[in-house]
C-alpha cells in the first residue's frame, strides 16, 4: 500500500486512540458513575458479555434494512426507468414520490405499525427513506445523456430498449451508484427509527429495541454497546456500497480515477 | 473527378427552430459522389443545422433533401458516417467498443464487427489501443477514435461538423493530413463543416460559402489544387492565394443582407 494509503488509514485510527483515551481518562479523573457515563472498558465489557443478545439484535436490524435497501434498490430503479420511458407517468407519480420522502419517517412509522405487523412495518420505514434517493438519482442520470450520443444512437437507427440498455443506463450509472451510497445509510436509519417507535410499545427485538431497553433499565454501557454496533453496521454498509462503486466505476469515471501526477 | 451526378440534393431547404430562430432558408446544395466538400461560415449560420438534416438528425421546416443515386435512400443505417464537434465516445467503453458501436447496433456478426474495427482503428494509427479507454487518450486521438467509428460501416457520405475546432493546431494539421490520406484510401464523399478558412481551403474540392444566419449559400469557390496536398501546400504561394481568395468571400458574405 502506497505511503499516502498508510496515512489515511492511520491517522483516523489514532485519533479514535487519543478520543478513547480522553474519554477514560475524564471518566476516571471526575469519578463519573457508569449510569451516567460509562468508561471504554465498561462499554467493551458489556459488548462481549452480552454479546449474544446485541449480536442477534444486530442480525434482525441488519436483514431488515438490507431487505428494506434491496427493495428500495430494485423499485428506485425500475420506477426511475419507467418514469424516463413514460413522461406522463413520471408526471403522474412524481409527485407522490416527493411527498414519500419529505414525510419525516419518524411521523410514519407509529402508524404503519397499526396497520401491519412489526416486522412489515420496520421494513416498509426502511424502505421508504431508501427509495427516494435511488429513485431521485437514477431519475438525474437517466436525464443527463450526452446529446451528441443519443444524436448517434438515432443516427444508427438504434431501437428504444438499444437507447436504454446501452446509452442511458450506462451514463447513469454514477449517479445510480451514487443514490445506492446515500440509500444504504438512509435504510439502517429508516429500520431504527421504526424499531424506536415498536419498541416503546414493547414489542420487538432489534438493536434499537435493545437501546430502547437498555435506557429504561438504566444500562448505560449495554447503550453505548449497542449504539457502537448500530455505527459499525452503518459504516460497513456504506464501505460496500463504496467499494461496488468504486469496482464498476474506476477504470472510467473521473470520480473513481486516480491521478497519476 | 468528381462524378456529374449529385449523390445528395438539398433544394430550397428552410429551417427554423421553434424558438423562433430562422437557422437556414433557401439552402440549395449538390454534393457529388465521391467529392470533399466543405460548408464555411460563421458560427451560428446553420451549417452544422444543414449538416444534422443531411444526417437525418433533424427535419427541415421546408424544402426537399433527395438522394438521387440510391433508390433506398441513403438515410438507411450506417450509410452515413458523422463526426461531431466533440469526440463524443461513450466513457464506459474502451476504445474498440467505441468504434464496434454502429456494427453491433445493427446486430452484425460479432466476429466480423472485430475484423472491421480492427481494420479501421489501424486506418487511423490506433491499432495499439483497443483496449484503452477514451478517458486515458488525448484530444486528439479520441478524435481519432470518433472517425474510426465514423468509418467502420463503410458509409457513402461522410459528415463532419467541425470535427477539430477543439484541438490545437498541431494536432489539427497532423489530421488534417491524415483525414485527406484517408479520403484518398476510402473514396467516401465528404462533407465538411468548419469556419476555418485555413482549412476549408486545405482540405476541400470544392468550398461553399454560407451567409450569417439564416444560412444560405453565398458563393461556391472551386480549390483546384492538386491531391494529395500536404505540408509543402500549406506553405506554397498557391495555398495562400486561395485562402486570400476565399477569405474576401467570407467576408463578403458577411455583409450579404437577406
Amino acid at each position: 500500500m502506497s505511503p499516502r494509503g498508510l496515512v489515511r488509514i492511520a491517522l483516523p485510527l489514532v485519533l479514535l486512540a487519543v478520543a478513547v483515551a480522553v474519554w477514560d481518562a475524564a471518566v476516571r479523573a471526575f469519578a463519573i458513575p457508569p449510569y451516567i457515563l460509562p468508561g471504554p472498558a465498561l462499554v467493551m465489557g458489556s459488548l462481549v458479555g452480552d454479546s449474544g443478545l446485541l449480536f442477534g439484535s444486530l442480525a434482525v436490524t441488519l436483514t431488515l434494512a438490507l431487505e428494506g435497501f434491496a427493495l428500495a434498490a430494485i423499485g428506485g430503479v425500475f420506477w426511475a426507468i419507467v418514469f424516463n420511458q413514460w413522461r406522463l407517468i413520471e408526471y403522474s407519480f412524481y409527485p407522490y414520490a416527493v411527498v414519500l420522502q419529505v414525510t419525516p419517517v419518524v411521523a410514519i412509522a407509529p402508524l404503519l405499525l397499526i396497520y401491519l405487523p412489526q416486522h412489515l412495518a420496520v421494513l416498509a420505514c426502511a424502505w421508504i427513506v431508501a427509495f427516494f434517493p435511488v429513485l431521485a438519482n437514477t431519475t438525474l442520470g437517466l436525464r443527463s445523456v450526452d446529446r451528441n450520443l443519443v444524436a448517434l444512437f438515432e443516427l444508427y437507427k438504434a431501437s428504444r430498449w438499444q437507447v436504454l440498455t446501452r446509452l442511458k443506463l450506462p451514463a447513469a450509472l454514477p449517479q445510480m451508484l451514487a443514490g445506492l451510497r446515500i440509500a444504504g445509510g438512509l435504510s439502517l436509519i429508516g429500520a431504527v427509527v421504526a424499531e424506536i417507535a415498536a419498541g416503546s410499545a414493547g414489542a420487538g427485538s432489534g438493536l434499537a429495541y435493545r437501546i430502547a431497553e437498555s435506557g429504561y433499565r438504566l444500562n448505560i454501557p449495554r447503550m453505548f454497546a449497542a449504539l457502537l454496533l448500530l455505527s459499525l453496521a452503518g459504516v460497513a454498509i456504506f464501505m460496500v456500497l463504496s467499494a461496488l462503486s468504486h469496482l464498476v466505476l474506476r477504470r472510467w469515471h473521473e470520480s473513481e480515477v486516480k491521478e497519476d501526477r | 473527378m468528381a462524378a456529374a451526378n449529385p449523390i445528395v440534393s438539398l433544394r430550397a431547404v428552410g429551417k427554423v427552430f421553434d424558438s423562433g430562430t430562422a437557422a437556414l432558408d433557401g439552402l440549395d446544395l449538390d454534393v457529388r459522389a465521391g467529392e470533399f466538400v466543405s460548408l464555411l461560415g460563421p458560427s451560428g449560420c446553420g451549417k452544422s443545422t444543414a449538416l444534422r438534416i443531411v444526417a437525418g438528425l433533424s427535419k427541415p421546416t421546408n424544402g426537399v433533401i433527395e438522394w438521387p443515386a440510391s433508390r433506398a435512400g441513403d438515410a438507411a443505417a450506417g450509410r452515413i458516417g458523422f463526426v461531431f464537434q466533440e469526440p463524443t465516445l461513450m466513457p464506459w467503453a474502451s476504445v474498440a467498443d467505441n468504434v464496434e458501436l454502429p456494427l453491433s447496433l445493427a446486430h452484425a456478426d460479432p466476429a466480423k464487427a472485430r475484423l472491421a474495427v480492427g481494420a479501421v482503428l489501424d486506418h487511423v494509427g490506433l491499432a495499439d489501443f483497443t483496449a484503452a479507454y477514451p478517458r486515458e487518450l488525448s484530444g486528439g486521438m479520441k478524435m481519432r477514435v470518433s472517425i474510426a467509428r465514423a468509418l467502420v460501416t463503410e458509409p457513402r457520405l461522410l459528415l463532419m461538423d467541425e470535427p477539430f475546432a477543439a484541438l490545437d493546431e498541431i494536432t489539427r494539421f497532423k489530421l488534417n493530413n491524415d483525414i485527406l490520406s484517408l479520403w484518398q484510401t476510402l473514396r467516401q464523399t465528404v462533407i465538411f463543416v468548419t469556419h476555418s478558412v485555413f482549412e476549408s481551403v486545405f482540405l476541400s474540392q470544392r468550398i461553399v460559402v454560407m451567409t450569417p444566419r439564416p444560412g444560405r449559400v453565398f458563393a461556391e469557390v472551386a480549390i483546384d489544387a492538386p491531391y494529395p496536398r500536404d505540408d509543402r501546400f500549406r506553405t506554397s504561394a498557391e495555398y495562400a492565394g486561395y485562402c486570400r481568395k476565399v477569405g474576401e468571400v467570407l467576408a463578403a458574405a458577411m455583409d450579404a443582407r437577406p
